[in-house]
C-alpha cells in the first residue's frame, strides 16, 4: 500500500500565503531541516531573502550538478549512463562552465529586443483566446481557455513544436510536476517526454525551420549532441507553458480578490509593469527551484552545513521577508517590487523571464478590458488550488462576466 | 558615475535593459553593452538599481 504523500514544508501554503511555520522559521533561525523530499535525503531549508540570494549567487559552493535529489529509499533510480543521458542539455542540472556553454546558445533568443519583436504575435494570440472565451459563453474555465493556451501556443511557435500535439505533452507535463505521484511514475513520464522530443529533433534535423529548434541545429548542430538537443528542447517546452500559465490563472484570481488594484491594471497602462512584478513576488509560483548540493562546508544564517548536503530555498518565504520589503503580506501593485526572487537569482535566473513578463504584460490588461465585469463563477472558498504541484497553480478557475 | 560591465560573467537575463534602458543594451548574443561612458545624473538611480538587480553580478559601480 502506498502512503498518502506529505507536502514538504516549503511547498505548504494557505491559499496565496506561505504557511505560518515558514514565516516563523524565516523570522527566527532562518533555516530548518526538512526531513525528506518525497523519499529523498533530508535537506536544509533556507528562508530569508538575503540568504536565498546568497545561495543563488554562489554556484561554486552550491551546486546544481551534484544533486542528490534523485536518490530514493529504494536506492539509485538510474544507471550512471542513464543519468548522464537525462541530464544532457538540461541547463538547470549543470554548473558553470558547462551551464554557461548551453545558456549562451539560447540567450540571443530571449533578449529584450527579441521579445519586443514577438509582441504583435502575442497580442494576436491573446486576442484570439479572448474571442474563444466570448464564443464559448459564460461561465468558462479561465485556466483551460486563457491561462494555459496562451503561453502554450507561444512556446510551441517559438520552439517549433506542433501545437496539435499539446494534448499529450500538456498531460505529460502535468504528471511530471505532480509531486503526489510516485517518483517512479514521474521518471517514466520523463522518459516518454524525451522520446517525443527525440522524434521532433530528428524531424528538425532533416529540415530545420525558422524556429528555435531549427536555429540550434543550424548554428550549434556541431557542438550539441542529440541528447543535448532533446534536453534543451524538453526543458524549454515544460518551462514555457507550465509557469506563465500558472501566473496568469493565479494572478487573475489575486486581482479579482483585490478589485481596486484590478481596476488600476485595467485602466492605467503605466500600472501594468509594476503590477506584474508585484504579482510575481506575492504569488511566487516556484516553491523552491532546483535543490542545491553543498560542495564544501558552508555557513548560512549562522549555521554550519557540511559538504554534500542538500539545500532547498523557500522562494515564497524569501519574497515575503520583511527585511526585503515593507508590509510583505500585502499585495500592492503600486510598489513594483524590484529585486524579488520569483525568477531566481544568479546564473540560473529564469532564461524565459523576458518572455513571461511580455506575455503577462499583454494578457492581464487585455483580459480585464475585454471583460470589465469579470468575476468568479464559484464561491471564493471553492477555488481549486493545485497544491501537489512542483509549480503552484490552479486546477481550474471558473469565471463569468 | 561610471559603470563596469563584465561581459564574460553576463548571462543575458536582460534585467539591466528593462531597468535602465538609457544606460544598458544587449548585443545580438544577449550580452550586456554599455550605451554611455558617463551615466548622466538623471539615469544614475536606475543604473544603480540595475547593478543591484543583475542576477549574475556582472555589473559594478566604478565611481560616483
Amino acid at each position: 500500500m502506498t502512503e498518502a504523500p506529505v507536502l514538504p514544508l516549503h511547498m505548504q501554503r494557505d491559499q496565496f500565503d506561505p504557511v505560518d511555520e515558514l514565516g516563523r522559521t524565516r523570522d527566527s533561525g532562518g533555516i530548518t531541516m526538512v526531513p525528506s523530499l518525497f523519499g529523498g535525503p533530508p535537506a536544509y531549508l533556507v528562508t530569508r531573502y538575503e540568504d536565498v540570494r546568497a545561495v543563488l549567487s554562489d554556484a561554486e559552493h552550491f551546486s546544481n550538478a551534484r544533486t542528490r535529489s534523485f536518490e530514493t529509499e529504494d536506492g539509485p533510480q538510474f544507471t550512471e549512463d542513464e543519468l548522464e543521458q537525462m541530464r544532457a542539455g538540461q541547463m538547470l542540472a549543470f554548473d558553470p562552465p558547462e551551464h554557461t556553454r548551453l545558456r549562451r546558445m539560447l540567450t540571443p533568443e530571449f533578449t529584450v529586443r527579441r521579445m519586443r519583436r514577438l509582441e504583435p504575435r502575442i497580442v494576436e494570440i491573446v486576442e484570439s483566446a479572448l474571442d474563444d472565451m466570448e464564443r464559448a459563453g459564460k461561465p468558462v474555465d479561465l485556466v483551460s481557455t486563457f491561462a494555459l493556451p496562451i503561453p502554450s501556443l507561444v512556446i510551441c511557435e517559438l520552439l517549433g513544436v506542433p501545437y496539435a500535439d499539446r494534448g499529450e505533452f500538456q498531460q505529460r507535463t502535468g504528471r511530471l510536476l505532480d509531486v503526489s505521484l510516485p517518483m517512479k511514475e514521474r521518471i517514466a513520464v520523463s522518459r516518454e517526454n524525451r522520446k517525443y522530443m527525440a522524434r521532433l529533433v530528428e524531424g528538425a534535423k532533416a529540415a530545420p525551420g525558422e524556429d528555435m529548434l531549427g536555429m540550434l541545429i543550424r548554428e550549434h548542430g556541431d557542438d550539441l549532441s542529440n541528447d543535448e538537443l532533446i534536453g534543451v528542447a524538453s526543458l524549454l517546452l515544460i518551462a514555457g507553458h507550465e509557469t506563465t500559465s500558472n501566473m496568469l490563472g493565479l494572478g487573475t484570481l489575486a486581482l479579482l480578490r483585490h478589485p481596486d488594484q484590478l481596476k488600476r491594471v485595467r485602466d492605467e497602462p503605466d500600472m501594468v509593469s509594476p503590477a506584474v512584478e508585484e504579482l510575481l513576488r506575492w504569488i511566487s509560483i516556484v516553491h523552491s527551484g532546483v535543490p542545491r548540493t553543498t560542495t564544501t562546508e558552508v555557513e548560512i544564517a549562522g549555521q554550519t552545513i557540511p559538504a554534500g548536503e542538500l539545500v532547498v530555498l523557500a522562494l515564497p518565504a524569501a519574497n515575503r521577508d520583511p527585511s526585503f520589503i515593507e508590509d510583505p503580506e500585502r499585495l500592492d501593485i503600486g510598489r513594483g517590487a524590484p529585486g524579488h526572487v520569483a525568477f531566481g537569482h544568479g546564473v540560473h535566473h529564469c532564461l524565459g523571464a523576458p518572455l513571461a513578463r511580455m506575455e503577462m504584460h499583454i494578457a492581464f490588461p487585455a483580459l480585464l478590458r475585454r471583460f470589465p465585469d469579470l468575476a468568479l463563477a464559484v464561491p471564493d472558498d471553492q477555488v481549486d488550488f493545485h497544491t501537489f504541484n512542483a509549480i503552484y497553480g490552479l486546477r481550474s478557475l471558473p469565471v463569468t462576466w | 558615475m561610471k559603470i563596469a560591465a563584465d561581459r564574460g560573467t553576463c548571462i543575458g537575463a536582460g534585467m539591466c535593459v528593462l531597468t535602465a534602458p538609457a544606460v544598458y543594451d544587449q548585443d545580438d548574443d544577449g550580452i550586456v553593452e554599455l550605451l554611455v561612458e558617463d551615466v548622466p545624473p538623471q539615469d544614475a538611480e536606475a543604473a544603480r538599481q540595475a547593478v543591484a538587480l543583475c542576477p549574475s553580478g556582472a555589473l559594478r559601480v566604478l565611481e560616483d
